[in-house]
């Protein structure tokens, strides 16, 4: 988060944007270079991609690398189902160059800035709303992840910052559908993450939260394991003994 | 009387398998003496049983040695005493457990004053972890004893006949006779009719109110409230959407009716959701067809899909944009939505339905129709397939 923070006030707004195109060059080159050495293996030397390996890069825009590289799913150790969120490689510089050549190769959404994702004036009750409708099938109620096919997962939201949050609505990050701006307006983006990040902090009672969801499924885990237990007792009490039949 | 585990006893001399002839082997030995068992005994000689078998079969070593000792029908002690021993300590702590929580219930009751929200819930934690203690070693004390401790024997016990005697019989029938008739119950037929006929309406009475889990659905399960130029709204935020809004491929949004955005028991049938394809992903088809998307009913590679899957009803829309699957979360249903929403994997049976769509004048996403078949899992009425 701090690394989100730290470089969100190089590209803040426009205006900054207009100040990069001087030293524009300068950072696409030092991208291209991250970029030949980190990614072109799979995503291929012009960023191509390779079919069945890694998608193409061309037009998927400033704020895909920033999601992806800067969770740590990308550079990726190895092709599997679905990234898991790892330690961050490159600094933030490096990731704000290496999306600054990816957006060169043309179009996409640019990482958000900070009036982005201001939480100011945010609805947490619409963002709720909305994400019920529309995130919850696959992240949970409260965010915390969920299976989906052939090894492929909705991650937990624990741990994204608000920019994460809405890079990946605004990019659609692996298997993730694209919300994008005119679908769910950045007002809306930022009420969600309102939801989001609040939600995180509800007090939790400790002990596995089970997914948050509320006494409903911790008391169903609770009946099902005592309900194991008492049938293995009752097994075990009506059980013969071994020996004393000799 | 019969013991299967502890071998053959002694003073076992009643025919087994007479049902009528005695209440238990106890009662048996006691009250059926044999004439030669000897009548006179001094405390401390050897009980009934063992004195026949004394006299029938003199044990070598001769009289007036040591007595044999009693043929006992449960062992004394188990049969491996440091075992024994090891079970008696856990059954002690468990006991002692048990004891302190029950103190400690006590305790508790008089330690945690009820003053408010805060203070009930610590006194409730401590009276129950304290009481579900206590029962909890009581019962593991007791479950140990019973099977470390005590001895493991089947035992039969032989029951008489539940029949009552001939004589009893008679008198019953006889009795019985006899209150009919006194009771006039035989004599007269219409306050015996009048009788019956008063009981059966309280009988009937509480199958009449099963009519109260009706009305049936009817044809209510066929139709959502979907219809022509109705639009659909971008859920939660509740606003008409444009194609040229919802441009972006891999893009899925739930959607509902306008108009019925707070209506609950309409959108359980009626929830929708859109997905929006790159070009030349989509099979396209001029008619319904199954594995194919009804080209006419789609607007710029937009296509609408029931979110009620076909299977129990639960929302599908765990849509992965790099798949095109649909999947289901309650049983794992997974529908390809590039393909008609045919199922691929999972229990459910039927594509989702396609719901038709257009633009309206103001370029806004509107339906075409309702759903051409019902929506949502199968019932009765809705027949096969």
């Amino acid at each position: 988060m701090l690394a989100g923070l730290s470089y969100a006030a190089v590209t803040d707004g426009s205006a900054s944007a207009a100040a990069h195109s001087v030293t524009g060059q300068a950072q696409i080159s030092e991208g291209r270079a991250i970029f030949l050495q980190e990614c072109s293996s799979c995503h291929g030397l012009f960023a191509q991609g390779t079919p069945g390996v890694a998608p193409g890069l061309i037009g998927v825009g400033a704020a895909a690398v920033d999601f992806q590289v800067s969770t740590g799913r990308m550079p990726a150790k190895e092709p599997v189902a679905e990234q898991p969120r790892k330690p961050v490689s490159l600094t933030p510089q490096q990731i704000h160059s290496l999306a600054a050549y990816i957006s060169s190769l043309g179009g996409g959404p640019a990482i958000p800035t900070s009036a982005d994702i201001s939480q100011a004036g945010a609805n947490p009750g619409l963002g709720q709303q909305l994400f019920v409708a529309d995130c919850a099938q696959c992240h949970n109620f409260v965010g915390a992840g969920g299976a989906l096919t052939f090894g492929k997962y909705a991650p937990p939201l624990t741990k994204s910052t608000p920019r994460q949050i809405f890079e990946a609505m605004l990019t659609g990050p692996e298997a993730m559908p694209v919300f994008n701006n005119t679908t769910i307006t950045p007002q809306q983006k930022r009420d969600i993450i309102a939801y989001v990040t609040q939600t995180r902090a509800e007090p939790n009672p400790g002990g596995f939260s089970l997914g948050r969801v509320g006494p409903v499924s911790e008391g169903l885990v609770a009946f099902i394991g005592l309900l194991l237990f008492m049938v293995l007792a009752a097994l075990w009490i009506t059980a013969k003994h071994g020996k004393a039949h000799d | 009387m019969t013991d299967s585990t502890a071998g053959p006893q002694p003073g076992d001399n009643e025919p087994n398998g007479d049902l009528t002839s005695g209440l238990s082997a106890h009662a048996a030995a006691v009250g059926d003496e044999e004439p030669e068992q000897p009548r006179h005994r001094v405390i401390g000689t050897p009980p009934p049983a063992e004195a026949r078998t004394l006299l029938k079969t003199p044990p070598p070593g001769a009289p007036g040695g040591p007595p044999v000792p009693r043929q006992r029908e449960l062992p004394a002690d188990p049969d491996d005493l440091v075992s024994a021993k090891r079970a008696e300590r856990v059954v002690v702590a468990c006991f002692l457990i048990a004891t302190l929580a029950g103190l400690g219930f006590i305790a508790s009751y008089l330690i945690f004053q009820v003053h408010s929200v805060t203070n009930v819930l610590h006194s409730n934690l401590a009276l129950g972890s304290t009481m579900g203690l206590a029962f909890l070693a009581l019962a593991v004390g007791a479950v140990i004893w019973v099977r470390r401790l005590m001895p493991w024997v089947e035992r039969t016990e032989a029951r008489k006949l539940l029949r009552s005697s001939p004589e009893d019989r008679a008198a019953f029938a006889e009795t019985f006779e006899e209150g009919a008739e006194a009771s006039q119950f035989t004599k007269r037929p219409m306050v015996r009719r009048t009788l019956i006929a008063a009981t059966v309406p309280v009988a009937l009475a509480p199958i009449v109110l099963l009519r109260d889990l009706g009305p049936l659905p009817g044809t209510s399960l066929d139709h959502t409230v979907w219809r022509k130029g109705m639009r659909l709204l971008n859920y939660g935020a509740n606003t008409p959407i444009r194609p040229a809004d919802f441009a972006s491929p891999g893009g899925m949004v739930t959607v509902v009716p306008d108009g019925f955005q707070d209506d609950f028991n309409a959108l359980a049938k009626a929830a929708v959701i859109i997905i929006k394809f790159p070009p030349n992903i989509i099979q396209f088809s001029a008619k319904p067809q199954p594995g194919r998307v009804v080209q006419n009913w789609t607007v710029d590679n937009i296509v609408a899909y029931s979110k009620i899957c076909t299977h129990v009803g639960c929302p599908a829309a765990l849509y992965e944009q790099t798949t095109h699957h649909i999947l289901c979360p309650c049983h794992q249903s997974t529908f390809d939505a590039a393909r008609g929403a045919q199922v691929i994997f999972g229990p459910a049976t039927r594509a989702l339905p396609q719901l038709p769509m257009t633009v309206d004048a103001q370029g806004f996403l509107i339906a075409r129709h309702d759903f051409i078949e019902p929506v949502g899992p199968s019932f009765w009425e809705r027949g096969p397939s």
